[in-house]
């Protein structure tokens, strides 16, 4: 069930989003931006262009051009959006709740080892960029999944290593339970107390709190996240792989019709997988700031709920949809961000982005291990 | 049949006829790169089956997503065509091969006939990260050390041997 549901509004996701980035260009760079497409004179603001994309690419022809390997060059577009899509279903997009006596859990699948689950789907999200450059038998096309396979590698290695400190902070891989445990708030002067002893004074232990949220805790693991997952996207400022000025448009050089729309779209799908990614072990998942689960669930059930004769199903059902709004909220925010980014920064030269990767990244993050695992040795919770 | 029982089934397949691909496939390198990544996937899913969710995840992760990378990176960087390879005359391993197949398919009927012990139910937290890693950092803390400084010093040798010829 909640698969249906999570399937029908991502499938809504990825067209829109491709308005959004239109829009928020065309907005970044005083343009009116996408407006054309219309049916009888009426545009929508331009959300007709999504419709219209879809109805170019079905009717193109899909070529394969010569000498390449046809049964690969048919299936890397395919190997490269279901990776983007399956990534969806470890992110709680809302906590458990209780209607009487059946419990609802608001994510597809719940393992215990949901983190690893992303870096495996990650991992094999890489065949599809770098079959499609090789079976085009085109020059441009295999630089450019040589350059994304080097690219990949690299970061998803500095990735990994830029999580372990919320691990080590959540004591947990589990995507639903790092959500929970955000949902709380945390003295941002408590580890004075604990390592110096003494007292601070109440303003400062009252008024300095903060949701226990992963940004606050890990801020450079924050940073070092988004930049290695933003990589792993291809999207610029790392768009190497496809680099339009260099390499004509890189390892999809030779796609045509919808084949072409599958790297698209598998594109903007892992825009709204980070987002979601993100939102949960960063910005409290689902969690309403300063106001917990328990807090919201008690004031509506035994106030408003009571009052008005509704009860707890009642509550819990507000609870959910405050929860899922907020959820909604905070993917919108980081999917801005991905593409104020986007339309921002320029494109690194290649060396800068392995440099980056290697010489500045994998260093910071180890770093930032070995400090997060000795505060944590140290404050004990 | 239960359903992991069917699943064993499919993924145990997959896992013979990829590698089956891979072995046939030796001409055409890029190919073979990705039946193997089938057959690590597949395996993957065995382990799945196992409860032994780590090592699938690294059993993916790991073989079959970094390391066939690794050889795809390769292969594509030299670039080899079909005509490159020399025609194949390894009567031996020929041989020896067909030597195997003979003796496992001949096992076969023994194992569909024989009756499989009863498995204890795995205790809880069995196969996860936790318990492999707390395995792992204590009981045998030295063998990981050893194990990475074996790492360290491959890294470093290969380091120098890529400098040496560029000097």
């Amino acid at each position: 069930m909640t698969a249906v549901i999570l399937g029908v509004v991502v499938g809504a996701f990825a067209p829109v989003i491709t308005w959004i980035e239109r829009k928020q260009s065309a907005v970044m760079q005083d343009r009116i931006g996408a407006n054309r497409a219309d049916i009888g004179g009426i545009t929508i603001l331009g959300l007709l262009h999504p419709l219209a994309d879809v109805i170019k690419l079905l009717s193109k022809e899909d070529v394969v051009p010569t000498g390449a390997n046809r049964v690969l060059h048919l299936i890397a577009p395919v190997i490269a959006a279901v990776p983007a899509i399956i990534a969806y279903g470890v992110i709680p997009f809302g906590s458990t709740y209780v209607f009487g006596g059946e419990t609802i859990s608001l994510v597809v699948a719940n393992p215990d080892w949901g983190f690893l689950y992303i870096f495996v789907i990650g991992s094999i999200a890489t065949y599809g960029t770098v079959i499609a450059g090789w079976a085009s038998n085109n020059n441009w096309s295999l630089l450019g999944s040589l350059r994304a396979s080097a690219q990949m590698i690299s970061y998803e290695v500095t990735m990994g290593l830029s999580v372990v400190g919320c691990f080590l902070v959540y004591e947990t891989l589990k995507l639903t339970d790092m959500a929970t445990a955000q949902d709380t708030t945390f003295r941002v002067f408590g580890f004075v107390e604990v390592l110096f002893g003494g007292e601070l004074p109440w303003w400062v232990s009252q008024f300095a709190v903060l949701p226990q949220w992963g940004i606050f805790l890990q801020p450079l693991g924050f940073l070092m996240f988004l930049t290695c997952i933003m990589a792993e996207n291809k999207r610029p400022p790392f768009d190497l792989p496809e680099s339009e000025s260099e390499l004509v448009a890189g390892y999809f050089t030779e796609y045509s019709g919808m084949r072409f729309g599958l790297f698209f779209m598998s594109e903007f799908i892992e825009v709204v997988v980070i987002a979601g990614l993100i939102t949960t072990v960063f910005l409290g998942g689902w969690a309403v700031p300063f106001l917990s689960q328990e807090w919201i669930v008690d004031r509506v059930g035994n106030g408003f709920g009571a009052f008005a004769g509704f009860g707890d199903g009642f509550a819990n059902g507000f609870c959910m949809l405050v929860h899922f709004a907020t959820f909604l909220v905070k993917v919108v925010a980081v999917i801005w961000l991905q593409m104020a980014l986007r339309w921002t920064l320029p494109r690194f030269r290649y060396d800068q982005v392995m440099d980056l990767c290697w010489k500045v990244m994998l260093p910071l993050s180890l770093v930032n291990i070995f400090v997060t695992a000795a505060l944590v040795l140290l404050l004990g919770e | 049949m239960e359903i992991s029982a069917v699943l064993f089934y499919v993924f145990a397949g997959l896992a013979v006829i990829s590698a089956l691909a891979m072995v046939l496939n030796v001409r055409n390198t890029v190919a073979a790169a990705m039946s193997l990544v089938v057959t690590m996937v597949s395996i993957g899913g065995i382990f799945v089956l196992l409860d032994a969710y780590l090592v699938a995840a690294l059993q993916i992760m790991v073989y079959g997503g970094a390391i066939v990378v690794l050889f795809l990176f390769v292969v594509m960087l030299l670039n080899l065509r079909t005509d490159d390879f020399p025609p194949v005359g390894l009567r031996l391993a020929k041989l020896g091969g067909g030597l195997l197949v003979v003796v496992v398919v001949s096992a076969i009927p023994r194992l569909l006939g024989g009756v499989f012990p009863e498995i204890p139910a795995a205790p809880t937290g069995y196969g996860g990260y936790r318990a492999l890693g707390i395995a792992l950092y204590t009981d045998y803390v030295l063998l990981v050390e050893m194990v990475s400084l074996l790492l360290l010093a491959a890294i470093v040798g290969a380091l120098i041997l890529a400098k040496r010829k560029i000097d």
